[in-house]
């Protein structure tokens, strides 16, 4: 089946299927890396050993995540030049730059500091220690600025020029960088690096209490978690909000695709639910709010927003999928928005937040919709703007490298195989190291009054260096 | 007078990719050694020896991949799909033996699955990077800004031979590393290693050097034009020094001076590639200023190098201080 494709449609479905892999990881790794710098910092100010163990609970499932967002990370370096030659010939001298600083100004920062961080503790002092994890925090965000500047530039190209050959060669950095979507998807994609891990803290945190109420670590880190989740989920919905104006203003056609619009309209309804057909040019069964997609997109209860159909059929992106990917991540947004303002509900009262089993098993069963989101939201955006690489400009069928067909199925069954079976394996690890309680103090590291009292390290522990 | 940022850019470029194979080049010859080792206390200490610092080393390979697509994309947009399959090889190795460092200490039951990953995975990645190397040196056809060879190109008896040296070549780093960075029975193995993986690679490094001038009229006028040839004649020169330093260091049971001078015969065979291709950087079709970007991009993105790149040296080389000396195989935070 799969070697039936074109090798277009194979290099896309490749494409799709490993950036889809490695962001799971960056978008977990960003909101660790800054918890873990509080949690050293907490421990190093209020020495309160529960802050260390926290620490060193969530650092094993840091190293994991990370190491696997590195190697799923240096695929990608690579795979512009494997199965899409024509677009980094064209782009490379304005996107390439970009990614030149991400790597010298990030990358570096944060692989020359996670071995001070992971295996350093007994050499370098407290202070050094505590910079180190600073830095991979910092390196973290750095390499996220970086990467959405390029993604946003390819989004909403600005200070260019086109040269004889073809390529997009550099005017203005400044406007390149700070091309017009990049603010806003900047801190959109921070902000939803944050929920995520807020969601895998607190769902963890939410575990531990369902099996013992009285735990301090688990207590510690939910309690962390809800707050980030009830402060943060309020502005990340206003900072989507915005973000999605300023697509309408620089890329109408997939905020037609997101609203399942094909008629332009004045006074245009907010489809809630809905089934899009491309073919047929309407949204079918759809359950609607009269007025209020106007109102939202222009402020204006008779505003006119534009519908799919006003734009060339091959110009437009496939709302088929863009209206379900959207709804799917704004549906997960209010969810954590609601677990967020039960949360706070439940701290009127003394402890209730650490008793309410209710509330626990929602957050738990929430744990991953960080990641789904997040997934979702990049269908919506990377979707919503095809066909185009550099949009409006260069098309994804002509970006692609003149690979064979046979070659393209190959390698990407062996990234099917290969990525299944790695990242399989990584969650598994994981999800068992975020099963171990987190108050047992590892021996290995620590000397503390619980280790002196003969607490049982455990089997696993026993399989470590 | 205006600067030549093409040619800057081709020595840092140069620099990044001489800088991985080095680095890298210990950490996957360790995994090439790995399965060797008999004990799994030994397979421990290799593996401690290297943790702290290989995510560090292969930051190196994305830098000479991101920064081509930066200053060279057209020599990007040719050689990444000239060398598909051996790249794609080189990337799933990688992943394989990459993330082993963190899951072998994960489980007991499926060790012995993270530990072959981890082998397996540095000597597919390190053949892959030979046959890549020498393929390139082959020459890549290029028409039209495309590549226009056949898909199977990389394969020939050449690129085996510069797949195998490299195979040689980073095992001998590894096994010299590991001279110096453990002790007891195991630094033993390790310096019988070096004996054996010292002699193979310098024979391969022969065989390879001889056989360059060989593939294309411009390398050979290169090394046997007179008077070019009396600077190119020092790199043969440098070598010898090396292989003697290696000698003497195996014999006296030096720590540091085996590994040293294997460093140092990968940076001079590196050099004489380099004399080989410059200034071409797709041979033959295209040359540093064919390939590069505009100026702008490279003066903008040099700025940065010139500020960045010694301070990553600086925390570099801080984070080989803080885990100098022997390992202790009791260490490690798993």
């Amino acid at each position: 089946m799969l070697f039936d494709l074109d090798a277009l449609t194979l290099a896309r479905m490749q494409f799709a299927f490993t950036v889809s892999f490695h962001i799971i990881f960056p978008a977990f790794s960003i909101g660790l890396a800054s918890y873990l710098a509080v949690l050293e910092g907490l421990w190093l100010w209020r020495k309160e050993q529960v802050y260390r163990d926290l620490f060193n609970f969530w650092k094993k499932i840091f190293a994991v995540a990370f190491g696997m967002g590195v190697v799923s990370g240096i695929v990608m370096a690579y795979q512009f030049g494997t199965n899409w030659s024509v677009f980094s010939d064209k782009a490379g001298p304005v996107i390439g730059p970009l990614m030149g600083y991400e790597v010298l100004s990030a990358f570096f920062l944060e692989a020359g500091f996670l071995g001070v961080m992971l295996f350093g503790e007994k050499r370098v002092g407290p202070g050094l220690h505590y910079f180190a994890t600073l830095m991979v925090a910092a390196g973290t965000l750095i390499s996220a600025t970086w990467i959405l500047s390029v993604n946003s530039w390819m989004q909403t190209p600005a200070g260019y020029s086109i040269n004889a050959a073809g390529q997009f060669v550099p005017e203005d950095w400044w406007a390149v960088i700070f091309n017009p979507s990049f603010p806003y998807r900047f801190v959109h994609m921070v902000l939803a690096a944050y929920l995520t891990t807020a969601f895998v803290v607190g769902g963890i945190g939410a575990w531990h209490l369902l099996k013992d109420t009285a735990s301090h670590g688990a207590r510690v880190m939910f309690s962390m978690a809800m707050w980030m989740a009830a402060l943060v989920a309020p502005i990340q919905i206003f900072a989507g909000d915005l973000h999605g104006l300023n697509t309408l203003e620089y890329q109408p056609a997939k905020v037609a695709a997101m609203e399942g619009h094909y008629e332009t309209q004045v006074g245009a309804p907010l489809i809630l639910i809905g089934v899009p057909d491309d073919e047929a040019e309407i949204t079918r069964y759809q359950l609607a709010i009269p007025k209020l997609g106007s109102l939202i997109l222009t402020h204006h209860a008779d505003g006119e927003v534009k519908g799919l159909k006003a734009f060339p059929k091959d110009q437009r992106p496939p709302a088929e999928i863009v209206f379900w990917s959207f709804r799917l991540m704004v549906g997960i947004g209010f969810a954590m928005l609601g677990i967020g303002l039960w949360s706070l509900l439940r701290r009127l009262k003394k402890n209730r937040l650490y008793e309410d089993r209710w509330l626990h098993w929602a957050a738990l069963f929430m744990a991953p919709s960080g990641l789904v989101a997040v997934l979702a939201g990049w269908v919506t955006t990377e979707v919503g703007r095809q066909p185009y690489t550099v949009y409006g400009l260069l098309t994804t069928a002509e970006s692609a490298s003149p690979i064979a067909a046979p070659a393209v199925a190959t390698s990407l069954v062996a990234f099917i195989i290969v990525y299944f079976f790695v990242f399989g394996a990584g969650t598994f690890y994981i999800l068992r190291l975020c099963g171990k309680s987190p108050d047992r103090v590892d021996p290995e590291t620590e000397h503390g009054p619980s280790h002196a009292a003969g607490i049982n390290p455990g089997p696993a522990l026993k399989a470590g260096g | 007078m205006t600067v030549d940022l093409p040619f800057i850019w081709a020595g840092l470029i140069a620099f990044a990719v001489l800088a991985y194979v080095v680095l890298d080049g210990f950490d996957l010859g360790v995994g090439i050694l790995f399965p060797l080792a008999k004990k799994s206390h030994d397979r421990d200490v290799m593996m401690n020896s290297v943790a702290p610092v290989w995510d560090g080393n292969e930051t190196w390979l994305v830098l000479g991949g991101g920064g081509l697509l930066a200053v060279f994309p057209l020599a990007y947009a040719l050689i990444m799909p000239a060398l598909y399959a051996p790249l794609i090889a080189m990337l799933l190795a990688l992943v394989l033996r990459g993330v082993a460092f963190e899951f072998r200490w994960r489980t007991k039951r499926g060790q012995f699955l993270w530990d072959w990953a981890f082998s397996g995975g540095s000597l597919i990645a390190t053949f892959a990077q030979g046959m890549a190397l020498g393929a390139l040196v082959q020459g890549i056809p290029v028409v039209n800004r495309a590549y226009a060879g056949g898909w199977w190109d990389w394969v020939s008896p050449f690129t085996l031979l510069t797949g195998v040296a490299l195979v040689m070549g980073y095992a001998l780093l590894g096994a010299t590393w590991l001279v110096m960075k453990t002790e007891g029975e195991l630094q033993e193995t390790s310096r019988k290693q070096a004996w054996v993986t010292g002699a193979a690679t310098i024979v391969l490094i022969g065989a390879v050097s001889l056989w360059t001038p060989f593939l294309e009229p411009i390398y050979f006028a290169r090394w046997f034009a007179w008077p070019a040839m009396l600077f190119s004649a020092i790199v043969p020169l440098l070598v010898l020094v090396c292989i003697f330093g290696l000698y003497t260091g195996l014999r006296d049971r030096s720590d540091y001076r085996p590994f040293f001078s294997s460093l140092g015969l990968f940076v001079l065979c590196f050099a004489g590639l380099g004399i080989s291709f410059y200034p071409y950087i797709v041979p033959p079709a295209l040359s540093i200023w064919d390939a590069a970007a505009p100026d702008k991009s490279l003066g903008f993105l040099l700025v940065g190098a010139l500020v960045l790149v010694p301070l990553i040296l600086a925390y570099t080389a801080y984070s080989y201080w803080v885990f100098r000396g022997k390992v202790d195989p009791h260490e490690g935070y798993h």
